[in-house]
């Protein structure tokens, strides 16, 4: 069905691949934008958007009503108002790097999300198999080495703009990522000691995560979330402080920066920035969705094979590769939408740590407890696999 | 306790710029247009880092020559103005306006008038500590604070657009009364208010009170000693924070706040948790106090009927009759007749200490009018409080001082 793909050449094959990536991300991080008007709206005891309409489908009676007071066209406004509004380039930056900026914010945002699996179908044999743009076997570690350099992109912002406000930011920006990515590291490494048994190929890769997150039995079944409960909690305070959502986000603190790095920003470059922020919170809730919360199983100790035989007694197509991907592919984006979600939850709700309380809390509380709890995981699955 | 306030003059630090910066530190306009500098207040930091070393409040940007303007006008045509003074609580300051040009005349207003008048000063208090409420949160981060509290909030605008006709600038006392009596219906309005206030408050606090990122925002951060703060003059809630328990409404009753039974919360360390808290604590005695108002409400009266000199006459007299018609013309054209002398009367706003200085030498016209504005006495403090916090403090503390630039820069 899909061979056609597979005799394109490599570079078309990647082209039409990078393509997909944006057409994906794109739309996901104006849909997030819009939930986050939404949400905090919800939050806050008000209708929030509630005004962009089409006019023909406001003719729609009842459904364009409702589709409008969802806010759902608020979307293309805000997207084609970053797109036509002007571009201007203030007289006193530096203009090379300050146009550079956000392309290099974009590049690690769309880099990290072909190597993310997305959902899964089943292969000829019966057998669930990942799907990937890029299914590498060091996923893992690829995520970090290329997330971690978005944090040039705002230095660089900070430092081209030529202002103070957003050099402050750009000095926090890089002393608060790479704090953070510390912890970070140290949180997912329980998780593949596990995964990886003595004598089995060595792999870093997200499908052998979701893969144990699938087996059959009281462990096998289990998410890491629960095996691993400290773990969880780590990577997500990590994740808020590398995505700079409140409340770490002292980088961005409109309060006492005024939006920080992006200050000198405006239209479709500041819109970059958005998408980027965006993007990594998408790719963050995902990595934590595949370790912790059993990527594309629907619930702890029911595998999504399971969920297909079950299917299967009302559906004769359940076995079907494509259904079966795209119910993957549903249950995986359900729980990656919650999580940024919970993002948005929370930042609605808490006020900001102050950048210095930000910084003692990665190295003087997250850093010690990431390590012991490596160590602890250590012996432990040492003593369990013996 | 003299603060040395160095106005930042531009050809001044480009001169002695090498020998005034040493390479380490940088300086920091923030304002007048910042989102946290709550209207047009610039702040020139010095930092070390994101260490504030020094720091000089930059006030003027809003100076409309209030004081001046007084001079020519007559004593009613300037309520108004009082209004854009704490453009938050504008009854508040209508009421301490009256009451001033009221003792330069030795008028007594009836008690359904004095009524009326701490009912809207409690409701613009309320008001106003929601809106500074709303905004530290904001400072601090917490959005939704904000939006909650404005949500309350325009409940009481509507009640103060029944009232006053205006939801902003309210200009409601005239000199010897008010512009309109309280419409039926609407004391019921204000009582329903405080029903549902009272859990909505709680709500909202809830959300700061014990929020451990707040608590590490605010403990301990802009502490102002009992010394400093009766030093600098300052005075409202900002004072009761430090611990010193002055409020003009119990300690200098006017307008009938003897009547009434409220506490009067004070801090214990003077920092912003405890500004905060108190703020917070006085909406519950101002909902306390307007139950009380409303129980009791004063029939008769709402006006000073012995106010011939100052109220234009009825309608229809002036219609009829040669007299009143001539009194009405006189007193629209000059103003009405004050006797000379020189009055100060200060008053409990929800900022803290409003002063009106009136120096009349007859006529319909002030001949000096002085305005002690309490934000302008707050902020004198921010040079002495600011150095040694980070820029994020800055902001807590700007929050926590809870001013306005109306009022501050006149």
């Amino acid at each position: 069905m899909f061979d056609f793909f597979f005799n394109l050449p490599v570079i078309v094959q990647g082209l039409i691949k990078g393509l997909a990536v944006i057409c994906v991300i794109f739309p996901i991080a104006g849909v997030c934008s819009m939930a986050e008007r939404k949400v905090a709206a919800w939050i806050q005891d008000r209708p929030g958007p509630n005004r962009a309409i089409v006019p023909w489908i406001a003719w729609i009676p009842f459904v364009g009503t409702f589709l409008q007071r969802l806010g759902l066209f608020h979307v293309m406004a805000d997207g084609g108002k970053m797109l036509f509004k002007e571009d201007s380039l203030p007289g006193h930056v530096n203009k090379f790097y300050f146009i550079a900026a956000p392309i290099l914010a974009m590049i690690p945002a769309l880099t990290t999300v072909t190597v993310v699996p997305f959902g899964a179908y089943l292969s000829a044999t019966g057998e669930v198999m990942p799907l990937a743009l890029a299914p590498l076997d060091v996923g893992m570690l690829a995520v970090f080495a290329v997330a971690s350099l978005g944090v040039y992109s705002l230095i660089l912002a900070g430092w081209a703009s030529n202002s103070k406000y957003p050099f402050l930011g750009s000095v926090r920006a890089s002393a608060q990522l790479i704090s953070y990515e510390l912890s970070m590291t140290l949180s997912v490494i329980p998780v593949f000691l596990w995964i990886n048994a003595p004598g089995r190929e060595a792999t870093l890769g997200f499908a052998r995560a979701v893969e144990f997150q699938s087996q059959p039995g009281l462990w096998g079944g289990a998410w890491f979330g629960f095996l691993m409960p400290v773990s969880a909690f780590i990577f997500l305070v990590a994740l808020f402080a590398e995505t700079n959502r409140t409340p770490f986000d002292t980088i961005e603190s409109e309060a006492d920066l005024v939006g920080s790095f992006h200050t000198e920003y405006g239209a479709f470059k500041w819109g970059l920035f958005f998408v980027a922020e965006y993007s990594h919170m998408i790719v963050g809730s995902a990595v934590f969705v595949l370790l912790f919360f059993g990527g594309w199983n629907p619930l702890p100790w029911v595998p999504l094979a399971t969920l297909v035989n079950w299917l299967g007694h009302f559906l004769p197509c359940a076995h079907a590769p494509l259904f079966v991907g795209v119910l993957s592919i549903a249950i995986f984006l359900l729980k990656t939408l919650f999580m940024i979600f919970f993002f948005m939850w929370v930042r609605w709700t808490v006020p900001r740590f102050r950048y210095d309380q930000v910084m003692k809390l990665g190295w003087q509380k997250l850093l010690p407890l990431s390590i012991a709890n490596l160590l602890f995981y250590a012996v432990a699955i040492a003593f369990i696999q013996k | 306790m003299a603060t040395e306030l160095k106005f930042p003059d531009s050809a001044a630090k480009a001169a002695g710029a090498e020998q005034e910066f040493s390479p380490e530190q940088m300086s920091l306009s923030m304002g007048p247009s910042h989102p946290s500098t709550h209207g047009v207040l610039r702040l020139q930091l010095e930092l070390d880092g994101e260490i504030v070393i020094k720091c000089d409040p930059v006030v003027g940007y809003l100076h409309r020559g209030d004081e001046k303007i007084a001079e020519n006008m007559t004593y009613n045509q300037f309520v108004p103005y009082t209004d854009r003074l704490d453009y938050l609580a504008p009854l508040a300051n209508n009421m301490a306006y009256a009451i001033a040009v009221e003792r330069l005349v030795k008028l007594e207003v009836p008690a359904r008038c004095q009524a009326i008048r701490v009912l809207t000063a409690e409701m613009a208090r309320i008001s106003s500590h929601l809106m500074g409420l709303g905004a530290f949160g904001l400072d601090v981060g917490a959005w939704t604070v904000l939006v909650h509290s404005l949500n309350q909030r325009e409940h009481l605008y509507k009640l103060f657009e029944e009232l006053t006709g205006a939801r902003f600038t309210t200009s409601y006392t005239r000199i010897g009364g008010v512009s309109r009596d309280v419409p039926a219906g609407w004391l019921d309005r204000v009582g329903a208010f405080c029903d549902q206030f009272l859990p909505a408050l709680e709500e909202i606090l809830a959300l700061l009170t014990r929020n451990k990122i707040f608590l590490d925002r605010t403990v301990g951060v802009g502490v102002i000693t009992k010394a400093d703060a009766i030093a600098y003059g300052i005075t409202g809630p900002n004072l009761r924070g430090s611990g010193i328990a002055l409020d003009l409404r119990k300690d200098k009753p006017y307008s009938g706040y003897e009547q009434y039974e409220f506490d009067v919360p004070v801090g214990t360390k003077g920092d912003s948790y405890d500004r905060y808290l108190v703020r917070g604590e006085e909406m519950r005695q101002s909902v306390r106090i307007v139950r009380q108002i409303i129980k009791n409400f004063p029939g008769g009266d709402w006006f000073a009927r012995d106010a011939r000199k100052i109220f234009a006459p009825p309608k229809d007299k002036i219609l009829s009759s040669m007299e009143e018609l001539i009194q009405n013309f006189m007193l629209v054209t000059e103003g009405p007749q004050m006797p000379a002398g020189e009055v100060y009367f200060e008053a409990e706003n929800p900022k803290g200490i409003l002063g009106f200085y009136v120096v009349s030498k007859g006529g319909g016209v002030p001949w000096r009018l002085k305005i002690r504005s309490p934000s302008f006495c707050n902020l004198s403090i921010l040079p002495k409080i600011c150095v040694g916090c980070l820029i994020s403090d800055v902001v807590t503390l700007l929050g926590s001082l809870d001013f306005v630039m109306g009022e501050c820069d006149r």
